[in-house]
């Protein structure tokens, strides 16, 4: 096996870096397909040749070989991997399985339990205004997804704010925005290397409905203050149990955008004209993950060939 | 009496019910309680929620879920009678805030249109939307 094997465990590293600039500079429906899908497809890839490594380990053991009616002298002279890195890849094959399996049921368990709830809320709309001073406002995944608004939400809200944030939340809904986010998740679960990915698709589909949002308004500027406004009023009355993300920002003092909160970027990005295709960029990162996809299958392909080798010399 | 003794003596039912979770069970009673639109005695709320639970483990979901605020109750004879408390969407809000907070994929699974801002997020919003610093001085 030669060295293009580790490409899928290599490009995870690449994707990570590249994710947040892919995220601001690509439109955002096709930055939150790009992503989302590059995330599975990299798990998927990474975790095929962590099991093709594994493998090689096993078919090394003399009692598995004879079981296979393989010839162990071609197997060894061959030598497909090292024994510490088939062993390594063993642990973090195991590793990735593990993470991947709890971060499913932790997943499934949350979406039945908001679209139970989603199905329980009270009125028969898609927009629910539940009674609480706390400004907050969601989508709430289900089979349909609500959209719940608080009424501190509502009063902070102008009347055109309000339709752009029922316009945005509503984009989340139809364009089920959940699903995107599951599958990142999933993938960073099984590979961590992946999570600023999966981060960059929770930040996309927030852009996807901003952008969603100021069409539908037909005016950018009155998007971009909605979200300034909805977030003023969430930070002055925090919905309880709020992400502490508001103290964890504030130690590290941004410069310019770079080290902005999702907000102020959001707030940027519609205050600038809509984000141009850049069809080169977009078929380079596809080129890329497709690259990783392509040598774990080729990587197969090889240790197929081995084993069949190994195979007809041990049985002739 | 008859009725919570047998139930004590544990029934075959009993072990299906305790394998449902406790969350889903509170959630069946605020179902029945909500739709009955009376108030209903223990009972009468284990004959509606059905799948055979004990007496006593309908007794304890109701005294849980007034402790929790969710129900009011008032004697009526020897037993309570149970009622959810006024106020739909109050109610709503409160199950919803229980139901998922208890998921460490809250944020994850919810889309959220805005999270809370630091300092530092608030002094770039107003220099982008040209606003006047707020009333604790922008730095």
């Amino acid at each position: 096996m030669h060295l293009a094997v580790y490409l899928p465990l290599v490009m995870p590293l690449l994707a990570a870096a590249a994710a947040r600039p892919l995220a601001g500079r690509l439109p955002p429906v096709a930055a939150t397909w790009l992503l989302a899908g590059s995330a599975v497809a990299l798990a998927a890839a990474s975790s095929a040749v962590l099991g093709l490594l594994t493998l090689t380990a096993l078919i090394r053991i003399p009692l598995v070989g004879a079981a296979g009616e393989m010839s162990m002298q071609v197997i060894s002279r061959r030598d497909p991997a090292s024994v510490p890195v088939a062993v390594a890849a063993g642990v973090l094959l195991a590793a990735a399985a593990a993470g991947a399996c709890r971060a499913l049921w932790h997943r499934t368990a949350a979406l039945i339990a908001a679209g139970r709830q989603a199905r329980r809320l009270p009125g028969a709309g898609q927009v629910v205004v539940i009674d609480d001073e706390a400004a907050d406002a969601y989508t709430l995944p289900g089979w349909p997804c609500r959209i719940v608004v608080t009424a501190g939400m509502m009063r902070a809200l102008s009347h055109p704010e309000r339709q752009v944030l029922l316009a945005h939340e509503r984009a989340h809904a139809s364009a089920f925005h959940y699903l995107f986010t599951t599958a990142a998740r999933l993938a960073a679960a099984a590979n961590p290397l992946l999570r600023p990915v999966a981060t960059a698709v929770g930040y996309t589909v927030e852009r996807w409905a901003d952008e969603h949002a100021a069409a539908v308004a037909g005016d950018r500027r009155l998007a971009a203050r909605a979200i300034a406004t909805a977030a003023r009023a969430a930070t002055a009355a925090p919905p309880r149990r709020a992400e502490p993300a508001a103290a964890l920002a504030a130690v590290t003092r941004p410069r310019g955008m770079r080290g902005a909160g999702p907000v102020p970027r959001r707030v940027a990005a519609l205050l600038s004209p809509p984000p141009p295709p850049r069809l080169l960029l977009l078929a380079t990162a596809v080129l890329l993950v497709a690259a990783a996809g392509a040598s774990a299958l080729e990587a197969a392909r090889d240790l197929n060939g081995l084993l069949e080798f190994a195979r007809a010399v041990g049985t002739s | 009496m008859h009725t919570v003794m047998r139930d004590e003596a544990g029934q075959p039912g009993d072990a299906a019910a305790a394998r449902r979770a406790a969350g889903e069970l509170e959630a069946g009673v605020l179902a029945v309680l909500q739709a009955a639109g009376r108030p209903l005695p223990p009972g009468e709320v284990r004959e509606r929620v059905g799948g055979g639970l004990a007496y006593t483990t309908v007794v304890t979901i109701l005294s849980r879920l007034h402790a929790k605020g969710l129900l009011q109750r008032r004697k009526a004879g020897r037993a309570y009678e149970y009622a959810p408390v006024a106020d739909e969407p109050g109610l709503a809000a409160r199950r919803m805030a229980r139901v998922l907070d208890g998921e460490a994929n809250r944020e994850a699974v919810l889309a959220r249109f805005v999270s809370g801002l630091s300092s530092a997020d608030e002094d770039l919003l107003r220099r982008m939307l040209g606003d006047p610093p707020g009333p604790d001085g922008g730095r």
